[in-house]
């Protein structure tokens, strides 16, 4: 029963994965990318769930349900926090959105063809989807380079944290457990740190406006 | 002698808890020292049980402490106490409220540091990078100024995706030794010759960890937090990151070679490293000659090494020695200019090179240690790094890379000559109205140049010294010797490179 019905759910999670991503380049204002950025960490924790239950590994549950209270909760939770501070809280990014899409288009496309030159040699149906991880880390760099915003390139590094998690359960069922502790911790702190910095930032320039970061240079 | 695999990891956070609590208030600002000494004694400990044919584990193989190990070990504890007990002087001026704080987050920092050089796992290794991004964040952050926010900033992002994409390229790597059977992370399994691993997720997992962890060990083109970050921290951390974190993300870079050399051959990262490594020389250079501050300077010449080291990486198993030797002699120096470039930019008060002239005559106690490290910086003999950058030239002679190492020699000259250029700008001639000039100090040197240097082990700090004298004389004494031991440092360095050589 459940072999029938996990190529699917494989496909639903990874599909809305990917759609939290495009919809985080297309929308401009910080609080709805927060908001898709807490739904992006439910349909991430969905998947790791899907893939314990296939392979029946109870340690696997435990990671997703780190996964949920760590990505789907407490970062989007800091983060709101951090954004409701701010007087500003749309984005006048460099790329309008349909140039944004565009890009985002292309972007999965290049991850198909890398990826299929990568597992060439892996027929299972969660190697299949693994290119959905690496559009995600793309997309992840995307929002880093092209929004103003301290807030956005936070978006930007979490979206690329999830790319990365969303490869490792696809290719290798996940890293060991304590390692999937260390690294959610260290996310969680760097996102603290620099929720700290764009406290100091606004304290000191008024706005959170990254490109006033210009007075160091040679 | 397994105790010292956890002395340098669990003493340092006892020490920054006690800091944060208030509970090292009689050992006054001395915590971040005492760290150092443990992780510098664990080391030494962890060395001798190596040269007698050891191999000290704990944790079912979590930590483990070949010859590697246990020499970089060593370069963390011999760094960062040239580091936090040179920079005593400094930290003194702190503001009170941040003194905790600041203590606490330079002895985790040394924890995480030796959690990653002795784990052998390369995920935890990867947990204890990243813990050193955080930690140094805040002492980045530390003054509290507009620029110092703006280097801790891009720090801490260039810091993070750099070593996301390192973990990136890890998660491929697990992935790619699936086909063992059992899926691992320990440098010692995968770096064995006669594994079925994948060899293009081996490939493509190498390059992104190599990637990742050179935009933590400031390698061009992800080199640009690197001047930010340490011109704006105070002098004592530039010293660690420059001499530790620089060092212990080569260090990753050196064991992912391994592991790629085992699969994919040689050429594919020595490609790679060399092309960093020589835009690095290239950067340095080009913003060497016309620096105008002197801590940017000393970051360039930290870009520079590293270019050197990652060229020495690129020709293999040849230059490992002379590369690990490095990673020591660079350390020691460039921890020590950075302390004395703190000092200077305290009774300065000027980050100016140009504002800065005439150094030997107004503030020898300064000005004489400045110039003797500089000349071991830019590779006179008999400091360490001239034999090390001899090594690596001579050994990519020898290896068929005599483009590479032709072009690294022609770029090296023109450092030296611009390092040159600017020591001798900020400390010869004559003072320009003369209001500053020390009797007291200008006495100094006439008695013994040779005597400032090596005879004063008073305990109060000197008024010309303007700060504990001692560190800096046992570091550089330390890099004018070290290379001339044959036994045991010789036979160490020549056991770590075997363990990168995939022989153990």
């Amino acid at each position: 029963m459940f072999d029938t019905v996990f190529p699917q759910l494989i496909g639903l999670c990874t599909g809305a994965l990917l759609l939290t991503s495009a919809l985080m380049v297309w929308r401009h204002s910080l609080l709805a990318s927060i908001r898709l950025l807490s739904v992006q960490g439910f349909a991430l924790a969905a998947l790791v769930a899907v893939i314990g239950l296939e392979e029946g590994e109870a340690e696997v549950i435990i990671v997703s349900v780190l996964v949920l209270l760590v990505k789907g909760m407490a970062l989007p939770w800091v983060l709101a926090h951090e954004t409701r501070a701010t007087t500003r809280t749309d984005e006048a990014p460099r790329l309008n959105p349909t140039a944004g899409l565009l890009t985002v288009a292309l972007l999965t496309i290049l991850s198909y063809v890398v990826a299929s030159r990568l597992l060439s040699g892996d027929t299972s149906i969660s190697a299949h989807a693994a290119p959905i991880g690496l559009a995600m880390v793309l997309i992840g760099f995307l929002l880093l380079v092209t929004r103003r915003q301290a807030g956005s390139q936070l978006i930007g590094f979490l979206v690329l944290d999830n790319g990365i998690a969303t490869v490792a359960f696809l290719t290798s069922g996940g890293v060991p457990l304590f390692l999937e502790l260390g690294i959610s911790l260290d996310v969680l702190l760097v996102v603290v740190i620099l929720y700290v910095f764009a406290g100091r930032m606004r304290n000191k320039f008024g706005n959170t406006d990254i490109d006033q970061l210009r007075k160091l240079h040679d | 002698m397994n105790f010292a695999l956890w002395t340098p990891l669990a003493v340092p956070v006892v020490l920054a808890v006690l800091s944060l609590t208030g509970g090292a208030r009689p050992l006054g600002r001395l915590g971040p020292i005492a760290s150092s000494a443990a992780v510098l004694l664990s080391g030494l400990l962890l060395v001798a049980a190596v040269l007698g044919g050891q191999v000290p584990t704990l944790g079912g193989g979590l930590l483990r402490a070949d010859a590697l190990s246990a020499y970089m070990l060593t370069v963390v504890g011999a760094v960062g106490l040239v580091s936090t007990w040179g920079g005593l002087g400094h930290t003194e001026k702190a503001p009170g409220r941040f003194a905790g704080s600041y203590d606490a987050l330079i002895s985790v920092f040394l924890a995480a540091m030796s959690l990653a050089v002795l784990a052998d796992n390369i995920g935890l290794m990867w947990a204890a990078v990243e813990a050193t991004t955080i930690t140094t964040a805040f002492l980045v952050g530390h003054h509290r100024t507009r620029s110092s926010l703006e280097a801790a900033w891009k720090y801490v992002i260039l810091g993070s995706v750099g070593v996301a994409i390192a973990l990136l390229g890890i998660v491929l790597i697990y992935a790619a030794s699936r086909g063992t059977g059992e899926p691992t992370l320990s440098w010692l399994v995968l770096s064995r010759t006669d594994l079925p691993l994948d060899p293009a997720l081996i490939r493509a997992g190498g390059a992104l960890a190599v990637l990742g962890f050179a935009t933590k060990a400031g390698l061009a083109p992800m080199h640009s937090w690197l001047p930010d970050a340490h011109s704006q921290a105070p002098a004592p951390v530039s010293g660690l990151m420059s001499g530790v974190l620089l060092a212990v993300a080569l260090y990753a870079i050196l064991r992912i070679q391994t592991i790629t050399d085992a699969v994919i051959g040689p050429d594919f990262l020595r490609v790679m490293l060399s092309v960093g490594g020589l835009l690095s020389l290239f950067v340095a250079a080009a913003l060497l000659i016309r620096q105008r501050d002197f801590k940017r300077m000393l970051a360039y010449s930290s870009i520079e090494h590293m270019g050197m080291m990652a060229v020495g990486a690129a020709i293999g198993p040849a230059a490992l020695p002379a590369v690990l030797l490095y990673m020591l002699g660079h350390g020691l120096t460039k921890a020590t200019l950075f302390v004395l470039s703190g000092r200077i930019l305290e009774v300065e008060g000027t980050p100016r090179i140009d504002d800065v002239r005439a150094l030997l005559v107004r503030r020898p106690g300064l000005a004489v240690p400045w110039l003797i490290a500089m000349a071991a910086l830019v590779g006179f003999p008999p400091f360490s790094i001239f034999f090390s950058e001899v090594g690596i030239i001579v050994a990519g002679f020898g290896t068929g890379m005599g483009v590479v190492v032709g072009i690294a020699l022609v770029l090296l000259l023109v450092i030296f000559a611009a390092l040159t250029r600017l020591t001798v700008a900020m400390t010869i001639g004559a003072p320009a109205a003369a209001p500053g000039t020390d009797p007291a100090g200008a006495a100094l040197p006439g008695t013994d140049p040779a005597g400032t240097v090596a005879v004063p082990v008073r305990a109060t700090p000197d008024r010309s010294a303007h700060g504990p004298r001692l560190p800096l004389i046992l570091a550089l004494a330390t890099t004018a010797v070290v290379a001339f031991i044959a036994e045991p440092v010789g036979t160490l360095l020549a056991r770590a490179a075997a363990v990168l050589g995939g022989a153990q």
